[in-house]
C-alpha cells in the first residue's frame, strides 16, 4: 500500500483543536497547593539613585508573606546574562535582577512582594518606601556619544558599549571615482514585542530541586542560566515550557522576574507565581529595533553597485540583555542582500540609554539590513531613471551563478531570484498597476497610488556553532532529537526546540511519518521540558525546522538503520538484500516478504530474538550542526493608496512570493508568512514605542501601541517558488522571519513611491497618517 | 485585571439602583458595560469603593418610540442599538463604528455618554441631534440637554448620585440624510477625529446642517460656523468644502500620539467636508 508522502501536505494543526478551545497550559493556568503570589515594584523614574528602601511597611500588610528589595538578595542575585560580548573590549555593566544603588529605567525591579493571593500582593506594593533622587536621563543615542553627555553607568565612563568594524573587499576602489553616490539616513524605531500571551514564571521548590514553568521560547538556555546564577546544580533544576502563546524573540531572555522568583522560592520554600500584565509587559520585556543607520552605496551610472557603506548606531537601553549586542550583526551580513558587489564596509556602535534593554526581535537585525538596502535600491532606480525592479535584476545574482559566496564572505548555497520576481510580477500585475499609478498622477487624483518592492532574503536556521564561536557567542547552534517506537509501533519523538505558535508537534510529525513509513496520527511530539528533552538549544531564529528538522531526519535515519538489522534478522536474510519502503521492510527478490516497521519494534521490544548484541528498544538519539545558514528569499510587491488630503494610508495589494525551500506543510507556512507581514506592517504603518522627555515610556497600552489587526491588513496573495537548500537532506530553509524581514521596505517604499512626485523620498517609520501629511505639507511648503 | 479593592452591589430595579448609588456615597461608582472603567480600574486610575453593577437592571435596556422621540435606555449595548429598527440611522451608523464586535457586546450607550470621553463617538452625534439626557437620583428625574451634559474631559453633567437613565433623541423627517466620518488609525482604536453630520436637503440646497465634532477639545461641539455657511446653500462637494474651512474655528484640540493639535483642525477641515458631502447624498 502507498500513501500520499506528508511532506508537502495541508496538515491542520493537530495542536489547534486544544489551543482555540482553551484547554491550554499556559503558565498562568498553573496551580500548586499552597502557591503565593509575587508582585513586583518597578522603578517610575528613568534614571535615578535610591537613597532609601524599606520594605517593612508591606510586610503588615493582609495576606503577605514576605518582601525584598535588592539588598535582601544581594549575594545570590548575581548578574543577568549577555551571551554575546561581540567584541573584547566590550563595556558590560552588570544588570542586577533586582536593582540596588540605582535604577536605570521606568520599569526597572527595585522590590517585590509575595502574598497569598495576587490582589493583596499588588496592593501591598503601594506600601514599599522608596527614596529616588533623580539623575538626568540619557535618552538620545547621538546625543549620548558626545563629549561630556550624561551616563547612563557612570562609573564606565562612556554611554558607548563597543563599536564592531566589518570591512570586505577593496572600499577605497569601489568609492574613488564612483558615478553615483547615494547616502541617507533611515530610523529604525523602538518595536515592542506583543505576544498574545504575557510572561508568566511559577516556581516549585522541592527540597533542594526547583521546577520552574516559564512562557519562555528557550528552556534550555533558561536552566543552564539559571543554574550559573543561583549556584543550584543544573540537574536539580528542570524548566517546563508549557503552552507557549507567541514569542518573536521577547521570551529568549532569561528575565529578571525568572531570577528572582526562583531566589524567592528557595528563601520562602514556597511555590511562586507571577504573571505580567500588559503594560508591565510593555515596559519590561525586552524591545526590538531601535537603530539609526547611515547607509550609502557607490554605483556606476549602469546601475551596477560598487560597494556600500553602514555606519549603524543601535540602541542598547540601559543593559545588555542575552544577545542584545549581537542583534545589529546578523544584519551586518545581510545589508549587501541579494546584490553582488565589490565592497561592504559595516560599522556599529551600541549604546546605552535609560531606557527598555533591546534584544532580538523577529528577525533580529535582518529587518533593519533589508529595509535599508532595499529602500536605497529604489533610491538608485530613481536616481538612474530605471525601473526598480531592473536595478535590483541589474544587481542580483542569477541562477546560474548558485553557490555563490557575497562580498560578506557567506555562500548562498541556492536560490532564483528570476523565478519569484517574474511570478510575483504577474501576480501583482505590475505593468497594469504602473499605468494606472501614471494616470492618477496625472489627474491629481488625490488619492495616490504607490507601489513598493522587497526582492530580500535572509539568514536563517541560527546557526553553524563554529561560525557562532567565531562570533564571540556564547552558545552552540547545534538542534537535537530522538525518535523511539514504541511497543504497539507508535512513535515518540522528543525534540530540543519548543513551539509558541509555530506547530511544531505537527510538522516534525509529518517528517517522521514519511521517514518511518508510519501514520502521522501515530507520532507525538514531546518538547518544552527539560526533565523530557535533555538537550537541545530552543526555538529562535527560524531554526526549528531547518536545524531541529534535520536532527529528527537523523534520528529516523538512525531508528531505521537499527530496524532494519532487527528486520534482516527476523526474515532471515541478508541486511544487504532488505528494502524499506512504505512502512515495511521486504527482502529483494522475495514478492511475500514484507515485515511492517511496527512488527519490528514489537519484536525489538520484546527482545526474544534479536541479533547478538543488539540493545532492546527501537529509538534513537541524534544531534545536527548545521554547515551554513540557509537563505530563504523571495519577493514582496506592495501597492498602497495614498490619501494625500488625510495622509491615510490603506494596503491596497499585497503579494508574497518566498522561496523558503522544500515546504513540509503549506498551510503552516501560510501561516508564518500572514503573521510575519502583519509584523512587518506594523513597523512600516503602525508600531512605536515612544518615550517622553523625562524618559517615561507613553505607549504602554494597546490604546496606544496599535497593534494591527485583521481589519487594518488587505488580503495577502501568498505564493512560492522551491529551490531546494542544499546543505541539509530536507531541502528547508525556515520562515519564521521572513515576512517581517521582507514587508517592511515594501510597505514603506510603496508609500514613498506614492508621494515621490512631490519630491518625497521618505517617511518615517511608522508612516502614521500625520507623518505622511506633515510631509506632503512640507513638500509643498506649508501648504496643505 | 488586578484592581483595588472595591463593595459590589448588583440592584435589578432603577429605583434600587438609585437607591444604592445615594446610599454608597461620594467615591461610588457605577458599572455599566465595564468597557472604559474596567480599564481605569486595571490601572487603578479610579479607586472607587463600592460599584453598583447595572447588569441586572433590565428596565435600563429598552429602546422605545415616544413619538418625536426616540427613547434609548442607558443600558442598551452598542450591538442593540445598531440592530434595533427604531435608533435613529446617524446613532446606529455612528455606534457601528465603535471599537470591535467584543467591545460592543458588553459597553453601553448609557456608559459612553456618562463616560464623556472626547474620543468618544456617540457624544457628538448626541450633541448634533440635541437629543436629551434623562437622570434619575433620590431628588426626581431631570432632563439635561446634549449641550449642557458634557461639561470637561471625562466629566459629564451628572452629580455623583445620579443615574443616567436613557437618552430621548429626536426623530428627524426623511429629508435628512446622516453620515459618521470616524478618522482612526486602525479599525480597533478610537478616533482622532470624528465628525457627525445631519443635513436637511431639499431640491439640491441644504435645509438645515448640523455637525458634532469628536475630538477637537476636552467635549464633544458643535461646528456652528460651518452649519450656518453650509445652511441654504448648494449641496454640493465644493460648497461644503468652502464651508467646511471654519470647521476647526472654536475648537481646542490635543495634542497626542495619534495628532498634533494642528493635524487635527486639519482633519476636521476635511472629514467635515467628507461627512457634509456623504450626508446630503443619499
Ligand atoms: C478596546 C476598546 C475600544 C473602544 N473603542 C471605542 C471607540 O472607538 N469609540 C467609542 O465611542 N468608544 C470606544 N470604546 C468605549 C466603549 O464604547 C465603552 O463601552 C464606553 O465608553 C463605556 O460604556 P460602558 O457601558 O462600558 O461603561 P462603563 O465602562 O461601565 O462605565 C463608564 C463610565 O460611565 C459611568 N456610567 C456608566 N453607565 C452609567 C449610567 N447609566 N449612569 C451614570 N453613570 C454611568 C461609569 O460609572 C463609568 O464612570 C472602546 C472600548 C474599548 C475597551
Amino acid at each position: 500500500m502507498t500513501t500520499a508522502p506528508e511532506i508537502g501536505s495541508s496538515r491542520k494543526r493537530s495542536e489547534d483543536a486544544r489551543l482555540i478551545t482553551g484547554k491550554t497550559q499556559w503558565t498562568d493556568n498553573i496551580q500548586l497547593p499552597g502557591m503565593c503570589y509575587v508582585a513586583f515594584l518597578r522603578s517610575p523614574h528613568a534614571h535615578a539613585r535610591i537613597t532609601n528602601i524599606d520594605v517593612s511597611p508591606a510586610k503588615g500588610r493582609t495576606g503577605v508573606i514576605a518582601a525584598f528589595a535588592g539588598q535582601d538578595f544581594a549575594d545570590e542575585q548575581g548578574a543577568l546574562p549577555c551571551a554575546w560580548p561581540v567584541t573584547e573590549d566590550m563595556v558590560h555593566p552588570d544588570y542586577l535582577p533586582l536593582a540596588i544603588n540605582e535604577v536605570r529605567f521606568v520599569g526597572e525591579p527595585v522590590a517585590i512582594v509575595v502574598a497569598r493571593d495576587r490582589y493583596a500582593a499588588a496592593d501591598a506594593l503601594e506600601a514599599i518606601e522608596v527614596d529616588y533622587e533623580p539623575l538626568p536621563p540619557v535618552l538620545d543615542m547621538e546625543e549620548a556619544l558626545k563629549e561630556g553627555a550624561d551616563l547612563v553607568h557612570g562609573d564606565k565612563g562612556t554611554n558607548k558599549t563597543y563599536t564592531w568594524v566589518f570591512e570586505q573587499g577593496d572600499n577605497e576602489a569601489a568609492w574613488r571615482d564612483a558615478p553615483v553616490v547615494i547616502e541617507r539616513r533611515y530610523i529604525q524605531q523602538r518595536l515592542i514585542p506583543s505576544a498574545m500571551e504575557p510572561r508568566a514564571v511559577v516556581v516549585a521548590p522541592v527540597g533542594d530541586e526547583y521546577t520552574m514553568w516559564s512562557a519562555t521560547q528557550v528552556p534550555h538556555i533558561l536552566r543552564t542560566v539559571l543554574s550559573v546564577i543561583t549556584a543550584i546544580p543544573e540537574q536539580k533544576i528542570r524548566v517546563i515550557a508549557p503552552d507557549v502563546g507567541g514569542g518573536f524573540g521577547s521570551k529568549i531572555g532569561v528575565t529578571a522576574e525568572e531570577v528572582v522568583l526562583m531566589l524567592a522560592a528557595r528563601r520562602l520554600g514556597r511555590p511562586l507565581k507571577w504573571t505580567e500584565s500588559r503594560s508591565e509587559g510593555n515596559l519590561t520585556v525586552h524591545h526590538g529595533r531601535d537603530q539609526i543607520q547611515d547607509i550609502a552605496i557607490a554605483a556606476d551610472r549602469d546601475g551596477k553597485l560598487r560597494g556600500l557603506r553602514v555606519k549603524l548606531l543601535a540602541d542598547m537601553g540601559a543593559y545588555l540583555r542575552l544577545v542584545g549586542p549581537g542583534v545589529p550583526l546578523l544584519g551586518a551580513f545581510m545589508y549587501n542582500a541579494i546584490y553582488k558587489m565589490d565592497a561592504l564596509s559595516f560599522t556599529c556602535s551600541g549604546v546605552f540609554t535609560n531606557k527598555t534593554p533591546t534584544d532580538a526581535y523577529r528577525g533580529a537585525g535582518r529587518p533593519e539590513a533589508t529595509y535599508a538596502i532595499e529602500r536605497l535600491m529604489d533610491e538608485l532606480a530613481v536616481e538612474l531613471n530605471l525601473d526598480p525592479i531592473e536595478v535590483r535584476r541589474r544587481n542580483w545574482i542569477k541562477h546560474e551563478e548558485f553557490p555563490y559566496t557575497t562580498i560578506a564572505g557567506l555562500t548562498y548555497d541556492s536560490g532564483n531570484y528570476e523565478a519569484a520576481t517574474e511570478k510575483a510580477l504577474q501576480a501583482f500585475e505590475y505593468d497594469k498597476l504602473r499605468a494606472e499609478q501614471a494616470d492618477r498622477r496625472e489627474r491629481g487624483d488625490p488619492v495616490q497610488l504607490g507601489i513598493g518592492i522587497s526582492t530580500y532574503t535572509e539568514m536563517c536556521g541560527i546557526a553553524p556553532s563554529r561560525v557562532l564561536g567565531q562570533l564571540n557567542f556564547g552558545g552552540g547552534g547545534w538542534e537535537h532529537a530522538s525518535v523511539r517506537m514504541l511497543a504497539t509501533g507508535k512513535v515518540e519523538a522528543v525534540i530540543g526546540t519548543s513551539p509558541h505558535g509555530q506547530g511544531h508537534d505537527t510538522t516534525m510529525a509529518q517528517i517522521i511519518a514519511d521517514k518511518l513509513g508510519v501514520p502521522w496520527e501515530d507520532v507525538k511530539v514531546l518538547h518544552g521540558d527539560t526533565a523530557t528533552s535533555h538537550k537541545g538549544l530552543d526555538t529562535y531564529g527560524s531554526r526549528s525546522l531547518a536545524i531541529g528538522g534535520v536532527a529528527v531526519v537523523n534520528a529516523c535515519d538512525k531508528v531505521l538503520e537499527k530496524a532494519k538489522r532487527a528486520a534482516a534478522h527476523l526474515m532471515e536474510a541478508s541486511e544487504q538484500d532488505i528494502e524499506f519502503a512504505n512502512g515495511a521492510f521486504s527482502v529483494r527478490g522475495v514478492a511475500e516478504s514484507s515485515l511492517p516497521i511496527q512488527d519490528v519494534a514489537f519484536a525489538v521490544n520484546l527482545a526474544h530474538n534479536l541479533p547478538d548484541g543488539m540493545e532492546p528498544s527501537l529509538d534513537s538519539d541524534a544531534t545536527f550542526d548545521p554547515e551554513n545558514f540557509s537563505y530563504p528569499h523571495g519577493t514582496h510587491l506592495c501597492a498602497v493608496d495614498v490619501d494625500t488630503e488625510t495622509g491615510f494610508v490603506k494596503i491596497r495589494k499585497y503579494v508574497a512570493v518566498d522561496d523558503v525551500g522544500k515546504v513540509i506543510n503549506p498551510l503552516i507556512v501560510d501561516g508564518q508568512v500572514h503573521g510575519g507581514l502583519a509584523q512587518g506592517i506594523a513597523q512600516a504603518l503602525y508600531e512605536e514605542g515612544v518615550y517622553d522627555a523625562d524618559g517615561n515610556l507613553t505607549t504602554t497600552t494597546l490604546a496606544d501601541y496599535l497593534v494591527p489587526s485583521a481589519p487594518d491588513l488587505p488580503t495577502f496573495h501568498t505564493d512560492r517558488t522551491e529551490t531546494p537548500a542544499t546543505t541539509n537532506p530536507l531541502g528547508v530553509k525556515g520562515v519564521g522571519e521572513a515576512g517581517t524581514i521582507a514587508s517592511t521596505p515594501a510597505v514603506v517604499g510603496a508609500v514613498v513611491d506614492a508621494l515621490r512626485p512631490l519630491g518625497i523620498n521618505d517617511v518615517r517609520m511608522p508612516c502614521t497618517p500625520e507623518r505622511v501629511w506633515q510631509a506632503i505639507k512640507d513638500a509643498r511648503g506649508g501648504a496643505s | 485585571m488586578i484592581p483595588a479593592e472595591f463593595s459590589y452591589v448588583r440592584p435589578s430595579t432603577v429605583d434600587e439602583a438609585v437607591a444604592a448609588l445615594s446610599g454608597a456615597g461620594e467615591d461610588a461608582k457605577v458599572l455599566a458595560g465595564g468597557q472604559s472603567l474596567m480599564p481605569l480600574l486595571r490601572l487603578r486610575l479610579a479607586l472607587p469603593e463600592v460599584l453598583v453593577d447595572l447588569d441586572r437592571v433590565d428596565e435600563m435596556r429598552e429602546i422605545r418610540d415616544e413619538g418625536d422621540n426616540v427613547f434609548i435606555g442607558a443600558m442598551a449595548t452598542h450591538y442593540n442599538v445598531i440592530r434595533d429598527p427604531l435608533v435613529p440611522a446617524l446613532v446606529a451608523k455612528t455606534t457601528a463604528t465603535v471599537a470591535d464586535p467584543a467591545v460592543r457586546h458588553r459597553g453601553t450607550f448609557g456608559g459612553s455618554l456618562a463616560h464623556a470621553d472626547p474620543a468618544g463617538d456617540l457624544p457628538a452625534v448626541m450633541l448634533a441631534l440635541d437629543a436629551t439626557m434623562v437622570a434619575r437620583s433620590p431628588r426626581g428625574s431631570r432632563d439635561i440637554p446634549a449641550a449642557d451634559f458634557f461639561v470637561d474631559y471625562l466629566t459629564s453633567a451628572l452629580e455623583p448620585d445620579e443615574l443616567l437613565v436613557g437618552v430621548r433623541v429626536p426623530k428627524l423627517g426623511d429629508d435628512w440624510g446622516f453620515h459618521y466620518e470616524k478618522f482612526h488609525r486602525t479599525a480597533q482604536s478610537w478616533a482622532v477625529v470624528g465628525v457627525a453630520a445631519a443635513v436637511q436637503r431639499s431640491n439640491g440646497t441644504v435645509g438645515a446642517a448640523r455637525i458634532g465634532l469628536t475630538n477637537m477639545g476636552p467635549y464633544p461641539i458643535r461646528a456652528s460656523a460651518v452649519e450656518s455657511a453650509a445652511s441654504g446653500g448648494p449641496a454640493s462637494a465644493d460648497a461644503f468644502r468652502s464651508a467646511a474651512e471654519a470647521a476647526a474655528e472654536a475648537t481646542d484640540p490635543p495634542s497626542d500620539l495619534n495628532g498634533s493639535a494642528d493635524y487635527r483642525r486639519h482633519l476636521a477641515r476635511v472629514l467635515t467636508a467628507r461627512a457634509l458631502t456623504a450626508a446630503a447624498t443619499v
